[in-house]
């Protein structure tokens, strides 16, 4: 009885939470069926061109290349971000020093780098890297530094106390206690990485997945943009699934603080 | 009280994961202030010096290292070339003010939109929780997709006109608004709520004295990140669409390779950015005047 009673709920609210997508896709697959609109092409029409425009080839010539400069830039503005926003953030005076500066970069919209690095590193992949990671970098450094310049006093003096190591020090406390800060910053961060990767390679390249659907847009291939849309959707969901997979991992313990503290 | 940005904690916007924590995107500068304990010496005016000193620092810097040769000083020219161009080419042209003008209507039209719309669907669905439950993976699956995915089908759609553009900017900014505003609505405190019921509250006296004091401190949030957003997005379009902007006018500069002019207008654009941030936040201070920015603690 109990369970039935459990499976009905169940049901229900797997039943809520697809019916909307369904009507959706449904009302587009629908509506777009005898469309001759020049860019609104029937949906199963997009769906047929999916297979071949991805599967057959450009997936290791454009998919790959761009995921790789993606992941690239984005661990790179990781490593780079959180190690100077602890020493940053354990600074006072030097925190002081930099804020203005590192609010003016934080400022500038990241696309407009775009043309700076083509300077110097030409169009190729150091070009698209870089500006992954330049723009992505500002997020995680100013929340690490955000991060660890609130931990908490007591603990602080406790681990000085008990003599902590430096590198104890630095992995039970600081990169702990920030880490609800950094992976604040690093969400918000894998997003503009990922602004950034299909813009650079729309501003220039001879590859990768924002090149191939600006290509296809010029050549009228409107099914084949379409698809190309619907994959960086699809990536862009992915990743911040994976994100938040990862975010639980690591914030576990806070999550377990949070609701012991509402708790009580 | 030895501060220097009078940053209330309106929200404890560092509360990160837990499940579907509304702030997804935390502003790296709403976070919580906590002080230190006071040192000796007004620390206002250390840190205010310190800060111009860091300036001053960046700016001679960006002066000296072009000439030293240590980078190529035709790619990246001194501070005071680029200064000059800014001030003697671009400032008294007409072209730069029509830019300038065209990048802020774009974003102004854009941030109106957003937060109309922001509020309206936000305020429903956060009110109506058949709504919300119906929307959920909806709103979970769209908002990850990255508004520059919709570059190809705005110019497939607008050409180089500003709403292509503008396309980008409401799918990017929307978000921001619209979840906050509807956390913020379903922050109504139980009790303020149940008190509301049991005195009979009116519908019209409900929303104007529980749920939308509730709920303005959580959008305000939303309206500044937005803000933020939005411009980032407008000089984006801008730059890879085309059209007229500030960002369509760095390309043109880098294409005619006069390097001085693009970095100006880089500057530019960074100062645009700070002065929304600024202007943003002196908005939200003002209008949350009221608010107690000891709630957190009573939580």
């Amino acid at each position: 009885m109990n369970t039935c009673k459990r499976w009905a709920a169940g049901g229900l609210s797997f039943l809520y939470a697809v019916i909307l997508p369904i009507i959706l896709i449904a009302g587009w697959w629908i509506g777009s069926a005898s469309s001759t609109s020049m860019f609104f092409p029937p949906l199963a029409q997009i769906v047929e061109a999916f297979v071949p425009t991805w599967l057959e080839g450009r997936f290791l010539s454009d998919v790959f290349p761009s995921l790789g400069r993606l992941l690239l830039g984005f661990f790179l503005a990781l490593v780079v971000g959180v190690t100077l926003g602890i020493v940053i953030g354990l600074r006072p005076l030097l925190r002081a020093y930099l804020e203005p500066v590192l609010e003016f970069f934080r400022a500038i919209p990241p696309s407009v780098l775009i043309p700076v690095l083509m300077l110097f590193l030409g169009i190729g992949t150091e070009m698209k890297v870089f500006v992954i990671a330049f723009g992505a970098v500002w997020p995680i450094l100013l929340n690490t530094v955000e991060g660890t310049r609130a931990i908490d006093e007591v603990l602080r003096d406790v681990t000085r106390t008990y003599r902590f190591r430096p590198t104890t020090r630095l992995t039970t406390l600081v990169l702990r206690g920030a880490s609800p800060q950094i992976m604040a910053g690093t969400r918000q961060a894998l997003a503009l990485a990922v602004i950034l990767m299909v813009i650079s390679e729309m501003f220039a390249a001879n590859n990768g997945l924002g090149f191939t659907i600006i290509q296809f847009q010029r050549n009228f291939a409107v099914a084949e943009m379409w698809t190309g849309i619907i994959l960086l959707g699809v990536i862009g969901v992915l990743f911040s699934l994976a994100f938040r997979f990862a975010e639980r991992r690591v914030l576990r313990w806070y999550d377990g603080l949070r609701r012991a503290e509402k708790g009580s | 009280m030895g501060r220097v940005r009078v940053h209330p904690p309106l929200i404890n916007t560092t509360d990160s994961g837990g499940e579907g924590e509304p702030l997804a995107e935390h502003p790296p500068d709403a976070t919580a202030e906590q002080r230190g304990t006071g040192r000796a010496l007004s620390p206002r005016v250390t840190r205010f010096v310190l800060g111009g000193a860091g300036v001053l620092t960046l700016l001679a810097v960006l002066e000296i290292l072009p000439r030293t040769g240590l980078v190529n000083p035709r790619f990246t020219p001194p501070l005071s070339t680029v200064l000059r161009a800014l001030f003697t080419e671009l400032i008294p042209g007409n072209a730069f003010w029509s830019s300038v003008g065209n990048t802020l209507l774009t974003w102004a039209i854009g941030l109106g939109v957003v937060i109309v719309s922001g509020l309206i669907t936000g305020v429903l669905v956060g009110a109506i929780p058949l709504l919300r439950t119906l929307t959920t993976t909806t709103v979970e699956f769209l908002r990850p997709i990255p508004s520059v995915a919709l570059i190809p089908l705005a110019i497939a759609l607008f050409g180089i006109d500003r709403s292509a553009t503008l396309l980008l900017v409401i799918y990017a900014s929307f978000w921001q608004v619209f979840i906050q505003v509807q956390y913020g609505v379903r922050d109504v405190d139980p009790v303020a709520r149940d008190t509301a019921r049991v005195y009979h509250f009116r519908r019209g006296t409900l929303v104007s004295k529980v749920i939308w004091p509730t709920m303005l401190p959580y959008a305000m949030t939303g309206f500044r990140l937005a803000a933020a957003v939005a411009l980032i997005l407008t000089i984006t379009g801008e730059l890879i669409i085309g059209s007229d902007g500030i960002g369509r006018l760095i390309v043109a500069a880098q294409n005619a390779a006069n390097y001085p002019q693009m970095y100006g207008l880089i500057i530019v654009t960074g100062l645009l950015g700070l002065a929304v941030n600024l202007v943003a936040r002196r908005m939200e201070q003002r209008l949350l005047r009221w608010h107690p920015s000891t709630r957190l603690e009573a939580v």
